[in-house]
């Protein structure tokens, strides 16, 4: 949608610990179609990045092409934004990790870049655990090519033109969890108060963070028969829990009645704490994990919420043992051996 | 045995074993022997796509005149593949020698009355002297090495030092090898006492010569220029040069403090992975390369059009193998020529380099850092099987300690400051060659948006056709600037000497240059010119519109280098020969003089 957004803010907009307000995380002008769910979840990164404190140049943002491949341009302009190819994202964003590690990594894809031609790269790059939040906008539709059905179209599900797919969906979450992605959550792009919680938590998670973001395309997707609609999500959520971040251990003063709340201890000593956990669901169990998204399908519910948290991942650079200095500040006189060293190699070699 | 004119230093010797019985370690041992006694050598491996069980040669060429290329004609088999011997005995040039295994009869097929027969009971002796079995395999090779150093007149010490330090730390391996060795030598003087016409002589030819293969150089050429990011996907015959910049990073990049390793090399799911990981790590600044073959760089073709076009620094070492499809993958070509220059749909030009030498292998990797950053696109390195998996003797490698790494145009924070809006794809020098900014660099200024989508000079999107036509006539611009920035070709003369001129590049360099000699032995002169890049520079054009006619020497079907002089160039295709060679083995003078004698009437050429 292309509307004309006022440049005046109100001056007593609420700053961060920054100081900066929360339109410093916005980015130009969303061309989406209105009511999009992908605005929705840009909105969702913008409130994450300005409560977290991150700074904005410290993040960079990568995707690969579709739609939701679109939205870094419309989210953290003082980011370092990279569109590239179809289904790529995640090499790319493998390379910039590991060139340096100090920045904070926010990879965006949809269904058809991440399932179907980007499906190698999405399996791999969490095989390596690589230290990134990868949010895939989920609306079972190639929207940009006018609303053919994706790989995670449910099998059943009506598109607008009265076209019902045939075939089975992938379910990137579970196939998240199988591959051992060490944080994965589903949410919807409907859901402001869930989804900014998960996207916070997953910018603080030191490994690869995986989100799945159902996220209605109103143009092609959003009609009744649809299991990715507006309404039918609604209408068929249910969530693992709500949580909350706890900056410091010590603060943690409710107490938690058996079985309904729990608090898991990261990394870095801040707490996530669960409330109106689900039952037989412990997030740090993967096999509970799975069970609970199968049960879920097999009520015809989509889980949302934090599905799997390994609150103390390895992530790539630790598993291949790179320096703590990002590689991209390394100078010749760290990385050329010289000229005395090449005397020594050529003398092997006669 | 009769006495001919003995050939001191001149022969080509081939090996015939099966793959995977050791072979290849004692093949080297009798080559690495004549290096030491003075005289050049040049080796050739010709092995099959297969792990164990297939026939696999080892060919080496002895040249006292320093003729590095491949000869046909072979002057001495030695044949202990039982799979191959018909052929084999079939190679041996007329008056030639064939050793062999005679611990079983010679059949009567193989036997030709115009050759030597030297027969060796090698499995019986090795039966005997050992009781392991892989033992008894593998000294039935260092048997004929020592044979052939007793027929040949090696300086038996030659072999002891070179044992010696290949054992080094595994001194008891050191005994049996001298053991077979001295078995070898025995049975020749106990039962061939009659010398053979082809001998080695110490000589002083080889200097401060090294043998190496180009793909180690090149690995070691990325850790000297600094590459800190490898991906890559294991592909024949490409895979040796990561495995060679991982064994230098083993030792040259372990920070000695903290013990973590200063490089990340990744092994990706595919050839796009890796690709991907390569264009994503210097855009992040860091400076980063893979190396693969023909089906990986197609491949690799719709990121190279995103690196072009977004303007991305991207080394890529090509090691070309014969193509199409998987082709022959153990075989070498220049085949990708075309492919590279133009990889990725739509208007792009990529920047490519070829080397010859090792030496090359090892400065056009470094330089391709450099080159790719300056000038912010691809580099490819274009270097094939029979200079990457081959030993070469070439000059040693050096290296200057005051050479700094240059980054190219780079904005920091501090230049940021003084800038009133970044524009990402201005043409701020008129060189046609932006600025950049690494992510993370300053709160407010110096982002953007990296995208393979049109956009403005400030890294917009747009649709707007003008903006277009600007940004792909601005990367043209750059591409003329990148003739300056490339390597210039070898020109062999000062002064033309002739009408006619040979061109030529990469692996075809020591057969030609042998080729130009013996046509001037014939009274035919040939100005030459050793392309060393692409795009072509001026003296490149300079040197085919001052020749009658020039002479294009390649190893591919379709002439491509002569393709791309035409397009490049608008040279009428005329005026350039094709020369070339396509079997999937190294070119040879031969084949050169012959395809040119045929290709024009050689008393023209006179």
């Amino acid at each position: 949608m292309t509307y004309l957004r006022p440049k005046f803010r109100h001056p007593e907009l609420p700053k961060n610990n920054l100081g900066y307000s929360v339109d410093y995380y916005e980015g130009s002008l969303s061309t989406l179609c209105a009511g999009c769910g992908h605005d929705s979840i840009s909105a969702g990164i913008i409130q994450a990045a300005y409560e977290l404190d991150i700074e904005p140049h410290r993040l960079a943002k990568l995707s690969g092409i579709g739609c939701s491949s679109k939205t870094p341009a419309y989210f953290l302009s003082n980011s370092h934004g990279f569109n590239s190819v179809h289904g790529r994202m995640p090499s790319v964003a493998t390379g910039a990790n590991m060139a340096n590690r100090d920045l904070i990594y926010l990879g965006v894809s949809g269904d058809g870049d991440s399932a179907s031609i980007g499906m190698g790269q999405f399996v791999h790059v969490i095989r390596r655990n690589l230290n990134m939040v990868y949010i895939v906008m989920n609306n079972g539709c190639y929207g940009l090519t006018k609303g053919q059905d994706s790989a995670t179209a449910d099998s059943g599900s009506k598109n607008k033109s009265g076209h019902v797919n045939l075939f089975q969906s992938i379910d990137l979450a579970s196939l998240a969890i199988e591959l051992g992605a060490t944080f994965v959550a589903q949410s919807f792009s409907g859901d402001k108060s869930q989804l900014v919680p998960l996207i916070k938590a997953a910018m603080n998670h030191p490994g690869f963070a995986f989100i799945n973001v159902i996220s209605p395309c109103v143009t092609f997707n959003n009609n009744p028969g649809s299991t990715k609609s507006y309404d039918f999500v609604r209408e068929h959520m249910e969530a693992t829990s709500t949580f909350d971040f706890v900056p410091e251990m010590a603060e943690i003063t409710t107490s938690y009645s058996e079985g309904s709340q729990k608090s898991v201890k990261l990394h870095d000593g801040t707490f996530l704490q669960f409330h109106k956990i689900a039952q037989d669901w412990d997030p740090e169990d993967r096999i509970s994990a799975i069970n609970a998204v199968q049960n879920a399908k097999l009520k015809n519910e989509i889980l949302t919420g934090l599905l799997y948290i390994n609150p103390e991942p390895v992530d790539l650079h630790e598993m291949i043992n790179t320096s703590l200095r990002p590689l991209n500040s390394l100078t010749k006189e760290d990385l050329c051996p010289g000229s005395e060293v090449l005397k020594s190699i050529n003398k092997d070699w006669r | 045995m009769s006495l001919n004119q003995v050939k001191i230093n001149d022969f080509v010797i081939r090996f015939a074993n099966v793959n995977g019985t050791g072979s290849a370690s004692a093949n080297y041992l009798f080559c690495k022997s004549i290096f030491r006694m003075g005289v050049p050598v040049t080796p050739k491996n010709i092995f099959p796509s297969n792990i164990q069980g297939l026939p696999t040669w080892y060919e080496v060429r002895v040249s006292e005149k320093g003729y590095l290329g491949r000869r046909e004609g072979i002057d001495i088999m030695v044949c202990v593949n039982p799979q191959s011997m018909l052929k084999d005995v079939g190679n041996v040039r007329t008056g030639g020698y064939f050793l062999y295994d005679s611990s079983k009869p010679l059949h009567s097929n193989y036997i030709r009355d115009d050759i030597h027969y030297i027969g060796i009971p090698l499995m019986e002796m090795c039966n005997e002297a050992f009781t392991d079995p892989r033992q008894r395999q593998l000294f039935k090779n260092i048997i004929y090495v020592g044979a052939l150093a007793a027929l040949l007149e090696i300086d038996f010490k030659v072999f002891e030092s070179l044992l010696a330090e290949q054992f080094a730390g595994k001194e008891k391996l050191i005994a049996p090898n001298i053991k077979a060795l001295q078995m070898g030598v025995d049975y020749i003087h106990e039962h061939y006492s009659d010398p053979i016409d082809i001998r080695v002589e110490q000589r002083d030819l080889v200097g401060d010569s090294i043998m190496i293969d180009g793909n180690t150089a090149c690995g070691l050429g990325a850790v000297y220029g600094g590459a800190t990011v490898a991906a890559w996907y294991p592909i024949t015959p490409s895979t040796s040069v990561i495995e060679s910049f991982m064994n230098f990073s083993d030792e040259y990049r372990i920070d000695p403090e903290t013990g973590k390793r200063n490089v990340a090399i990744i092994q990706a799911e595919d050839e796009l992975a890796a690709i991907g990981m390569v264009i994503g790590a210097n855009w992040n600044g860091a400076r980063s390369f893979t190396a693969t073959s023909g089906p990986g760089l197609s491949l690799m073709n719709e990121f190279l059009g995103l690196a072009y076009f977004a303007e991305i620094p991207t080394v890529l070492i090509d090691v070309q193998r014969t193509g199409p499809s998987t082709g022959m993958p153990t075989r070498t070509q220049q085949s990708d020529t075309l492919e590279a220059a133009y990889a990725s749909h739509g208007d792009t030009k990529h920047i490519l380099l070829f080397p010859s030498t090792p030496k090359e292998c090892f400065e056009m990797t470094a330089d391709a850092f450099d080159l790719t950053e300056q000038l912010q696109t691809p580099v490819i390195v274009m270097t094939d099987l029979d200079l990457g998996m081959n030993d070469h003797m070439s000059k040693p490698f050096q290296w200057d300690d005051h050479r700094q790494y240059k980054r190219g145009k780079v904005l920091d924070a501090e230049a940021l400051e003084g800038i009133e809006r970044f524009g990402r794809y201005l043409d701020v020098d008129g060189d046609g060659i932006p600025y950049r900014t690494y992510p993370g660099t300053h709160p407010t200024k110096g982002s953007y948006f990296t995208r393979g989508t049109s956009r403005d000079e400030y890294a917009v999107y747009t649709e707007s056709g003008d903006a277009y036509v600007r940004n792909m006539d601005r990367l043209m611009k750059k591409w003329n600037t990148a003739k300056s920035y490339v390597p210039g070709p070898h020109l062999y003369q000062e002064v033309n000497l002739s009408t006619y001129g040979i061109l030529f590049f990469g692996t075809s360099e020591y057969s030609t240059e042998e080729a130009i000699d013996i046509l001037k032995a014939e009274g035919v002169q040939l100005d030459a010119i050793r392309i060393k890049s692409f795009p072509f520079n001026d003296t490149v054009e300079e040197f085919i519109h001052s020749h009658d006619k020039v002479f294009v020497v390649e190893q591919n079907r379709d002439a491509q280098m002569k393709s791309l002089l035409m397009i490049e160039l608008s040279i009428n295709p005329e005026k350039l020969v094709s020369v070339l060679n396509y079997d999937g083995l190294p070119i040879t003078a031969d084949q050169i003089v012959n395809s040119i004698k045929s290709g024009l009437s050689f008393s023209d050429l006179k």
